[in-house]
């Protein structure tokens, strides 16, 4: 089946000579969630604005739908739907306007009820006569989402969606989203939290300094991101880790002080009791110990070290 | 041609100007009455008729135009500036619509809007002074040409622009200057014979004369030459706007 979008070798270089995007490559299948996660800076927005039209790429070509985004743009756009990260509306319009305009200016005819649907949908419609301007930034936020979805795109990218969005209200988003996919929407989601990764994504990309470093199913990504360390700082120095420990992911210092045991946090057993038993059986004892989780920072630039 | 497009950027805008209704019509009467009370009653009474035309009559084009290019430019100008200032404008830029839709429709609103404005303040002027119009049609195609050339040139302005600094400086600095001094309030040949040959670098002059050649049949340069004038300027703007939209220039990074 053909993919939902499909980058291939796509550059951006910003008039100030700046490489925002490195031959990036990339297939968002159909239907499904995709979260792109990446530090600051990374690129995330050029990328979607590129897909989007709002930026011009510098090389390579990506397909919407199958249609070229630039030669075929019509065609591609019609199938798009954008949440950009900026919160920018028109101040004095209303909410029902500012939708329903939305919706023509992707040539679609009126259609009160769509709009009245995508408006309840998003706990907006007792605000539909208010002025954008008396919305507050979370409302704001969910109008924009509103006028993407009042053309009915296939495909919706939705640029750090719930950023100022208070825990609630995220939770009634992720909903939406959900309820889209369902529907058969293909959604591509930018993020700094992991956690909503975690909770939405089907698949994660990762991007760092305009690359994309990473491409995942969640759960794969989620299991390496699972891993912990168990750190014991021994009473003696070992030489080497005993044979009858062998069965234990171990590593042991250099200065054979610390044994490090990693194991991962989303199986059923970890394992640390049996190795603890076993640290007894051969007579290791240690003063101290303490575990540790990668952070997703951490798993970035561990990444990004891996590709140089 | 995504017409349903190009019809809500402009009902849009259009929706926009009744908003504002009071700051978009009533301040341009409510100014071009006062020229006609000073200009056409206080001093005009003191000025000898020009070509058989009382004072207060003449004048009836040139504030029209005044109007008409001074309202062009900065309803168009606004009016595309705004979204690039607020962001908004990611929206006309994600929507599977042409560059010339979008100058279409944001062209065509501040044209009509001056275009309308235009014939309420001929029809403010009826009140002061006696109005003839001898080549009615001519008087329209002029209106409407003027209208549409100097929109065009405002949505340049607008995309140029990067602040509200320029895009009020445009205007300020050229157009009004370049309009006083376009042969509204008195004929060219009533210069010294210098500047009548400076003035005629003036595009203005062209707009005046022959919007003016259009109510009383009379002319500072030929008709023709005003015609080919406002043609030309008419392309210029158009080879403008369609380079800036090539480009990118200023609104796709
Ligand atoms: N118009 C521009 N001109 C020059 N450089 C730009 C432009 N837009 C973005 N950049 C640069 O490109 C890089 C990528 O920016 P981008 O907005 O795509 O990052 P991002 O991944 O979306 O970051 P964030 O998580 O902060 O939103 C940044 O270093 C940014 O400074
Ligand atoms: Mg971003």
């Amino acid at each position: 089946m053909q993919p939902a979008i499909h980058v291939s070798n796509l550059s951006k270089t910003y008039d100030s000579g700046f490489q925002a995007l490195k031959n990036i490559d990339l297939e968002v299948r159909r239907g499904e969630i995709f979260a792109l996660l990446g530090p600051n800076g990374a690129g995330k927005t050029t990328l979607i604005s590129i897909i989007c039209g709002l930026v011009n790429p510098s090389e390579g070509t990506v397909l919407a739908d199958g249609h070229d985004i630039v030669n075929d743009y019509r065609a591609a756009r019609e199938k798009i739907g954008l949440v950009p990260q900026e919160l920018t509306t028109d101040a004095f319009e209303t909410v029902w306007a500012t939708v329903s305009f939305s919706r023509g200016l992707f040539g679609k005819p009126a259609n009160p009820a769509h709009i009245e649907k995508v408006l309840k949908d998003l706990a907006l419609w007792d605000k539909r006569h208010n002025r954008l301007i008396t919305l507050s930034g979370g409302m704001k936020r969910r109008v924009l989402i509103a006028k993407a979805l009042s053309h009915e795109p296939q495909i919706l990218f939705l640029d750090e969606p719930t950023a100022g969005v208070d825990v609630e209200l995220r939770r009634d988003m992720w909903e939406v989203v959900r309820l889209l996919r369902e529907s058969g929407v293909t959604i591509i989601l930018t993020t700094h939290y992991i956690e909503e990764a975690e909770e939405m994504a089907d698949r994660i990309g990762v991007i760092s300094r305009g690359e994309i470093i990473l491409v995942e199913d969640k759960a794969e990504l989620m299991h390496k991101l699972g891993r912990k360390q168990l750190t014991l700082h021994l009473q003696y120095p070992l030489e080497r880790i005993p044979a009858t420990l062998g069965a234990h992911d171990l590593a042991l210092a250099e200065d054979g002080t610390e044994l490090t045991y990693t194991y991962d946090t989303q199986e059923e057993r970890t394992g640390i009791t049996g190795l603890l038993g076993d640290l007894n059986a051969a007579g290791i004892d240690f003063k101290d110990l303490h575990t540790r989780q990668s952070s997703l920072e951490e798993i970035f630039v561990n990444l990004v070290r891996e590709r140089q | 041609m995504n017409l349903q497009a190009v019809r809500s950027i402009y009902t849009f805008e259009m929706a926009r100007a009744r908003r504002t209704l009071l700051q978009s019509v009533v301040s341009p009467v409510i100014s071009t009455s006062l020229y006609f009370v000073v200009f056409g009653a206080a001093i005009g009474s003191r000025i000898s008729h020009i070509e058989g035309i009382s004072y207060g009559a003449f004048i009836v084009p040139g504030l029209i135009m005044l109007m008409l290019l001074t309202q062009s430019v900065s309803n168009a100008s606004f009016a595309i500036f705004f979204p690039r200032f607020s962001g908004t404008i990611y929206e006309l830029l994600s929507a599977p619509i042409a560059y010339y839709e979008i100058v279409i429709g944001y062209v065509g609103a501040a044209a009509t809007k001056s275009i309308v404005l235009g014939l309420i303040i001929l029809a403010t002027a009826g009140f002061f002074v006696p109005l003839e119009i001898a080549h009615p049609l001519w008087m329209l195609a002029f209106l409407v040409l003027t209208a549409v050339t100097f929109s065009l040139l405002g949505f340049i302005i607008g995309i140029w622009a990067d602040g509200f600094e320029k895009l009020q400086l445009v205007p300020l600095l050229i157009i009004t200057p370049l309009t006083f001094l376009g042969g509204s309030f008195y004929s060219v040949d009533m210069l010294p014979p210098v500047w009548q040959t400076v003035t005629l670098f003036n595009p203005v002059v062209y707009l005046v004369s022959g919007f003016r050649w259009s109510f009383y049949g009379i002319s500072d340069v030929s008709v023709t030459a005003s015609l080919l004038m406002i043609l030309v300027f008419l392309t210029l703007c158009l080879g403008l706007v369609a380079w800036i939209f090539k480009t990118g220039y200023r609104i796709k990074p």
